[in-house]
């Protein structure tokens, strides 16, 4: 048993090396090894290489496994948290908040000072706010709450007003500014470019940290709250500091790549069926291992037709699948 | 609920926490592994009160046995008690070598040694409560709790379940308190029994003075059943309206008697009819029937006797 879980993890890590080089080397325009290994060593000559490289290639790649590593870990929160195999990163409505934050930027834009709109902090700083602020709502709530069932229907309902505020918008809005947001919604790996990338990294850091630092409460979880109470896990704590990480984690990959579906909901469920582990200790880096390989597919697909696709179209092709799956196993 | 309790409760033994429906056995139970608030008053373990001890130093003293289903996917019977020892592992869970024993010596008390890989989803009813019950024995805790432990199960795995708590508070010196409903199986298994009532709040003692001073009877009535003494059963309320004399051996008496009690009969030595059990069967009238079903038969035509 001890073996297979530890070959398992060699395994995933050598494909997540091979997914990272390949979705490097693959795309519109295809860079071999060897010269990609010339422009990391500052050997190239080719500037249009180095370029694509340095500035394109790899700040998506590393922003696919962030997202990739960031959604899974957040669904796992989720589906512990909720004793739920379907639970979501977006169940408690961090993400609506960011999308209503977004589009009230491109929408509500003629109200807004012209610099906020044209950089493209706008949207971000305007996504996180519209996080945050579900986020402290739903945290508020946690306190009152007395189980997690109530917490996810407020969650839910929350996502729902944010949702329908949007809608409004868009009904409002002229069609430039709503195939803006059909746009920003299908989610985009390349949006986050260098600049962007000294902010995500290290938020999804800290929310994985969070997360790991959660291991053992999580793993009491799995019995049911009243069962973890008895084994000395402060219930209410917990519960803030797992709906903090899964917003920090969902909120801010929603902010810079906009949503990306199913990743969240699929990945800790191909984690639990590859290591047959329930415990958290397993289940966190192999959540991260496959998130992050997962991701790096869909990219690599959707770069294959010459026009690339919006990598949520590729991630909902993969996620309905295992869904579908979870549901026939469960009979 | 209740108004004044005080309870006595000694190491190495097993009490069964019983009353009716709606007496607040669980609510009792919940208040004292504080779990809830208690509704006034205040509950003390080892003079300190519940309510000032932290979730994590309740973890230490009370280790519990609940009726929420317990549903995890991909667990083993030795991860679900491994998670015994939560409160005394750091943050990632890992277990120190004299956690593993405990774990190890916890599954070999419930007789799980030989299914501890076993997935959790591969067991049977009786084998996953036996799995909790475990649990709480790793978390090695001077009390456990359990909350109708027996319920969902089928008669062997009750008596089994039973038989093994009275064992393992003897064994283990740990104080064991479990609500039942099962009144025979707790007259037989328990130490001492905490009777609950409405009426007459909680009656604390050895079983069998309970029995014998009538608060099982008297708290146990309805018009549809009564408290037998003499045997520890429940007994239903049935309508005797017809009378029978009756003569025979001991068990086929015993059971005739059920039997006739359901038809409406009771026996009485001035009854005019009589029936004999003899070895050729049931005689009634000079007619000998062969098993008690012909005879209920042949009774059937009788009315008022």
């Amino acid at each position: 048993m001890k073996h297979r879980k530890t070959n398992l993890f060699i395994l995933l890590t050598i494909l997540l090396v091979i997914l990272f080089l390949a979705d490097l080397t693959l795309g519109s325009i295809r860079i071999p090894l060897k010269d990609m290994i010339n422009v990391f060593l500052g050997n190239s000559t080719n500037n249009i290489n180095s370029e694509i490289l340095l500035n394109f290639r790899l700040p998506k790649a590393i922003t696919a496994i962030l997202t990739g590593a960031a959604l899974s870990v957040a669904g796992l929160l989720m589906q512990t948290l909720f004793r739920n195999p379907l639970a979501d990163p977006y169940i408690l409505g961090v993400s609506s908040g960011a999308s209503l934050g977004v589009a009230l930027v491109m929408m509500a834009s003629a109200l807004l000072p012209v610099i906020f709109i044209s950089s493209g902090w706008g949207l971000i700083i305007a996504a996180i706010i519209g996080a945050a602020l579900v986020l402290l709502l739903v945290v508020g709530v946690s306190f009152k709450v007395q189980n997690s069932v109530s917490l996810l229907i407020v969650g839910l309902m929350f996502g729902t007003m944010a949702s329908s505020l949007v809608s409004i918008m868009q009904f409002y809005s002229n069609p430039d500014a709503v195939k803006l947001f059909v746009m920003w919604n299908m989610g985009s790996l390349s949006a986050v470019t260098w600049n962007y990338m000294y902010v995500l990294f290290p938020v999804i850091l800290t929310g994985l940290l969070i997360a790991f630092l959660l291991t053992k409460r999580l793993n009491g979880l799995l019995l049911g709250e009243n069962y973890a109470r008895g084994l000395g896990i402060p219930i209410i704590q917990t519960r803030i500091l797992i709906v903090i990480a899964t917003g920090i984690l969902a909120g801010s990959v929603t902010a810079f790549t906009g949503p990306i579906a199913f990743v969240g909901v699929a990945v800790p469920h191909i984690a639990r069926g590859l290591f047959r582990s329930a415990r958290h200790q397993h289940l966190l880096p192999a959540c991260i291992l496959s998130g992050a390989s997962l991701l790096l597919i869909c990219d690599i697909i959707s770069q294959i037709p010459a026009h690339a696709l919006p990598v949520n179209i590729i991630s909902a092709l993969f996620g309905a699948p295992v869904i579908i799956w979870i549901i026939l196993k469960r009979k | 609920m209740q108004s004044e309790l005080n309870l006595e409760l000694n190491n190495g033994e097993m009490v069964c926490l019983i009353g009716p429906n709606g007496s607040g056995k669980t609510t009792l139970l919940k208040t004292l592994a504080g779990l809830q608030k208690p509704l006034k008053g205040e509950v003390l373990i080892n003079d300190r009160l519940i309510s000032e001890l932290s979730q994590q130093e309740k973890a230490l003293e009370i280790a519990l046995v609940l009726t929420d289903k317990v549903q995890v996917e991909n667990a083993t019977v030795r991860d679900i008690v491994t998670l015994g020892q939560l409160p005394y592992t750091h943050w990632l869970g890992g277990l120190t070598d004299e956690g593993r024993k405990k774990v190890d010596e916890a599954i070999g008390m419930v007789h799980l040694k030989h299914k501890a890989n076993y997935f959790l989803n591969e067991l049977s009813d009786g084998e996953r409560q036996r799995v909790m019950i475990a649990k709480a024995l790793a978390q090695d805790t001077p009390l456990i709790f359990l909350d109708e432990p027996t319920a969902h199960l089928d008669l062997p795995n009750r008596v089994e379940i039973m038989l093994l708590l009275h064992r393992l508070a003897h064994k283990t010196q740990k104080a064991i308190i479990l609500s039942t409903h099962e009144l025979d199986l707790a007259l037989q298994a328990a130490d001492r029994i905490w009777l609950m009532s409405e009426t007459d709040g909680v009656i604390c003692g050895v079983p069998e003075d309970l029995v014998i001073d009538g608060s099982f009877n008297r708290i146990f009535q309805s018009d549809a059943y009564y408290f037998n003494a003499s045997n520890g059963n429940f007994s239903m309320n049935y309508r005797l309206t017809k009378k029978l004399s009756l003569t025979g051996d001991n068990t086929r008496l015993y059971w005739t008697l059920r039997a006739l009690a359901r038809s409406g009969f009771y026996v009485t030595d001035d009854a005019e009819t009589h029936i004999d059990i003899t070895d050729k069967g049931w005689e009634l009238n000079g007619k000998i029937h062969p098993d008690i079903e012909t005879l209920l038969n042949e009774l059937a035509g009788f009315t008022e006797i």
